[in-house]
């Protein structure tokens, strides 16, 4: 029997960048709120001993304790979905912060023909050019409604990029409010390579600040030292913005926020369409609460607000057989591959050092930037050269042919650990019909509780833009000097196993239509008008970026609806 | 051996490493001020001020001291596998004229340490049933853990020596040794618990290079050997003044326990 506590005006699920931005803003507009998380509290000091690849990078210190909770994944509805034993493929965090803690802190704006997928390709290329069963659809919000908000965001975290316009990407308002990271030997290779290709590089827009910077909400950070250890880490300077050391300090100060972590939502409490609360667990007594609340808001994983919805039978599940319900529906992730590899065996760079956002990239490539008329795929990938800090139990790189152990691998991987300078496709994602979340028949969490499933492959699509990029990447490569060069330009099935990226989107996606989207554009259930589901499960589609930019942009849109809402008390906010 | 190597390298770009670290604090401190998020930097900063700098309990001999080094006793293997360990270890990452291999560097205890402990019972695993059958792009999905796989691995090795040299592991040549771990790399004539013997092969390869490269706390990469010769710095606060230099720079390694040391 669950303790029932007093009602509070809004809880907040999930404590990560959305429920920290969430949280601040209310917390600012005078609302009170609670937030729910169900890891441990974090601080900077716990990063004591953070320079630890083996702890962090390869025994996942950061990520979900998956002996509670896990995932399972196919690649078709034919076969059977099995539990993702191991942490692979993407890195689910856990605790305070949330991924926001070991995510590397590349920061883009989705590009204004994202937000506007649909009308764009066909008013482009007509209705043809999207295959059948590629459920493309529009954001509901264009990118000009957005910018504002992208600027606020970006303000809060302090991102660091280049002055002035980049002519490949949306309209800014405001410069970055940070200058950019500076420039390694390996970034300028890669910079006047494709500027001699007559592409348009840019500083990559970088969470790890580039100078001390003091937000407007008074938070005064220090800089970036590029010591090579972001992405899976946490940051014991502060300097790698997370919700941490940014929001939630800020929501706490006000007096109206209050945290507690260590307990994990079982369902969110519903009756005729409107949420009462939510359902808790502590995670070490076994207690449970409930939480009545006027307002709930999910803010965890993108896969674990779909999973809470679907657990909570809120909202309707999506059928891939009939391409109706919206709980489910249109999952997406990255499409990676086509990198390319310049080899130097007249130098050494300093590649131990490095910043999780420390790079130059191009979109001349990306999104419709470039002519698709006469090309097998829709939108594309942003192309970069990246120097994050090579950690040496996972650097080894060899030339290929090489044995993968032995006196010569020992002898390669020695010497090429410092010459090789590697250029990569982070490549956009787009919705299939038969790709989709949904809750796996078979195998269930600690609690007894069905996973999440996850039905995903890699299609035509995909394998087209790759083999496509990878033409762009040994073009860049083969003019950056190096005394050979090297791709790859395929992909084959989906595999869970190899680490790709950490961007899993879609499955309570945002739009105008109740009957392909779960959520307005702020986010708020057509379902159940006082529950807000924001995260990437929000994408329609994912682009060839990073996503966080963009969701901080969503979640401060978000967080305005949200204090409309409490003010008139009920409707879709418009 | 740390003396001899420092002579044959460039001098440090910052000087010694303390005092790059120090004049980082300084900096750093001194832009974050009173606010919220001191973190690590404000704690070794207040320690830094409050505490006499001396050696304490925990310090590293200093080079060329011998001193027995208690970490390398067993948690989890017997004396055999111990000794299988090292052997096939060694095949993997082998002494060469560019420096030490698996067995110089403590690969075999950092392998028995590390299965002894969370990681060696797949502790943050999802280890749920049933266990079915799974296709290539689903990953492991075997009962038993990495301590039984990697125990049964190597009584499989122990078995395939027997059978096709009629030899025990240690009276292998290394010719000998190295045809064997391309059997069980390929997968395709042992099977061990019904999986392929790659399975067990890529367990043994992974964590003989985390030994050969992880910070020494874990028993493996002895004296930062593995670091240096890979040119890595291992755990340094800033690189802030090499960043953007062309020419490359060859540290003094460090390691985590400096921060118990000269900071803690």
């Amino acid at each position: 029997m669950a303790t029932k506590l007093p009602k509070v005006p809004v809880v907040i699920v999930g404590m990560g960048w959305m429920g920290g931005i969430i949280a601040a803003e209310l917390a600012k507009a005078g609302i009170k709120t609670v937030g729910l998380e169900r890891g441990k509290r974090r601080k900077t000091e716990d990063y004591f001993m953070v320079h630890d690849e083996l702890r962090y990078a390869l025994r996942y210190d950061l990520m979900q304790d998956l002996s509670r909770e896990s995932i399972t994944f196919r690649n078709t509805s034919k076969m059977t979905a099995l539990p993702m034993r191991t942490h692979g493929s993407f890195l689910l965090g856990e605790g305070v912060g949330g991924s926001g803690v070991h995510w590397n802190g590349q920061n883009y704006r989705f590009l204004p023909y994202d937000f506007q997928i649909r009308t764009k390709t066909i008013e482009r290329y007509g209705a043809k050019k999207i295959p059948d069963g590629m459920q493309l659809q529009d954001w509901g919000i264009t990118y000009d409604e957005l910018e504002p908000y992208f600027d606020k965001y970006e303000k809060m975290a302090g991102i660091s990029g280049d002055k002035g316009q980049n002519p490949m990407v949306g309209k800014r308002s405001a410069d970055f409010p940070v200058g950019p990271m500076k420039k390694t030997p390996g970034i300028k290779l890669f910079e006047e390579a494709a500027k001699k290709l007559g592409y348009h590089p840019y500083m990559v827009p970088s969470a790890n600040l580039a100078d001390n910077y003091t937000n407007p909400d008074g938070i005064s950070r220090a800089a970036c030292q590029y010591c090579g250890f972001c992405e899976r880490f946490g940051c014991e300077y502060g300097a790698k913005s997370d919700p941490v050391v940014t929001v939630l300090p800020v929501a706490e100060k006000t007096g109206n926020f209050e945290l507690r972590d260590l307990s994990n939502v079982m369902e969110v409490l519903h009756t005729g369409g409107r949420a009462t609360g939510v359902r808790y667990i502590n995670t070490l007594t076994g207690e449970e609460f409930e939480q009545p609340a006027d307002v709930v808001v999910l803010t965890s994983y993108a896969l674990h607000n779909v999973r809470l919805l679907l657990l909570s039978k809120l909202g309707k599940p999506y059928d891939p057989s009939t391409g109706t319900g919206v709980i489910g529906r249109n999952y997406a992730y990255q499409v990676n591959g086509g990198g390319a590899q310049a080899i130097y065996e007249d130098r050494e760079f300093n590649l131990f050092a490095g910043a999780g956002a420390l790079g130059s990239c191009i979109d001349d490539f990306n999104g419709d930037n470039f002519d698709h008329s006469n090309l097998p795929f829709l939108h594309g990938a942003n192309i970069r050269y990246t120097q994050a800090g090579f950690r040496p139990i996972q650097t080894n790189p060899t030339p290929a042919g090489t044995p993968k152990w032995g006196k010569e691998f020992k002898k390669q991987s020695l010497h090429y650990y410092n010459r090789i300078l590697t250029i990569g496709v982070q490549g956009s994602s787009l919705p299939w019909r038969h790709h989709y979340l949904d809750l796996d028949p078979t195998y269930k969490d600690v609690y007894g509780r069905p996973l999440l499933r996850i039905t995903y492959d890699f299609e035509d699509q995909d394998r087209e833009m790759i083999k496509f990029m990878a033409t762009k990447t040994i073009a860049i490569a083969n003019e950056m000097k190096a005394t050979k060069t090297q791709a790859s330009n395929t992909i084959s099935n989906y595999d869970i196993v190899p680490y790709q990226s950490t961007h899993n989107t879609g499955g309570a996606v945002m739009g105008t239509d109740p009957g392909n989207s779960a959520t307005n554009t702020h986010m708020q259930m057509w379902d159940a008008e006082n529950v807000f589901v924001i995260g990437a499960n929000a994408f329609t589609h994912n682009s060839g970026y990073n996503p966080t930019g963009t969701l901080g942009a969503l979640a401060y849109r978000a967080a305005e609806g949200i204090t409309k809402y409490m003010q008139q008390g009920k409707g879709m906010i418009g | 051996m740390a003396e001899e190597e420092k002579d044959q390298q460039p001098k440090q770009p910052n000087g010694p490493q303390d005092e790059s670290r120090r004049k980082f604090l300084k900096v750093s401190g001194a832009a974050l001020g009173g606010v919220v998020v001191g973190g690590v930097v404000g704690g070794l900063i207040g320690r830094n001020m409050n505490q006499p700098k001396q050696t304490q309990p925990g310090t590293p001999a200093k080079p060329g001291q011998q001193t027995k080094d208690f970490n390398q006793a067993l948690m989890y293997m017997n004396a055999e596998q111990f000794t299988l360990t090292e052997a096939l270890a060694e095949r993997i990452f082998p002494e060469d004229e560019l420096g030490p291999g698996a067995k110089a560097l403590g690969v075999a205890f950092f392998i028995d340490h590390q299965l002894a402990g969370q990681w060696g019972t797949n502790g943050r695993d999802y280890m749920m049933g049933p266990f079915q059958k799974a296709e290539a792009t689903q990953g492991y999905q075997a009962i038993f853990k990495r301590h039984e796989l990697f125990s049964t691995g190597l009584q499989a090795v122990k078995n395939y020596a027997q059978q096709k040299y009629q030899k025990g592991v240690p009276d292998l040549t290394p010719e000998q040794l190295d045809e064997l771990l391309t059997v069980f790399e390929k997968g395709q004539e042992v099977q061990i618990n019904g999986l392929p013997s790659s399975v067990f092969f890529n367990l043994l390869r992974s964590s003989t290079l985390e030994g050969a490269y992880s910070d020494p706390l874990y028993g493996g990469n002895k004296d930062m050997q593995g670091w240096r010769m890979k040119k890595y710095p291992g755990n340094q606060m800033t690189y802030m003044d090499i960043i953007e230099k062309e020419e490359f720079v060859t540290y003094e390694p460090a390691s985590l326990s400096d921060h118990m040391t000269q900071h803690g």
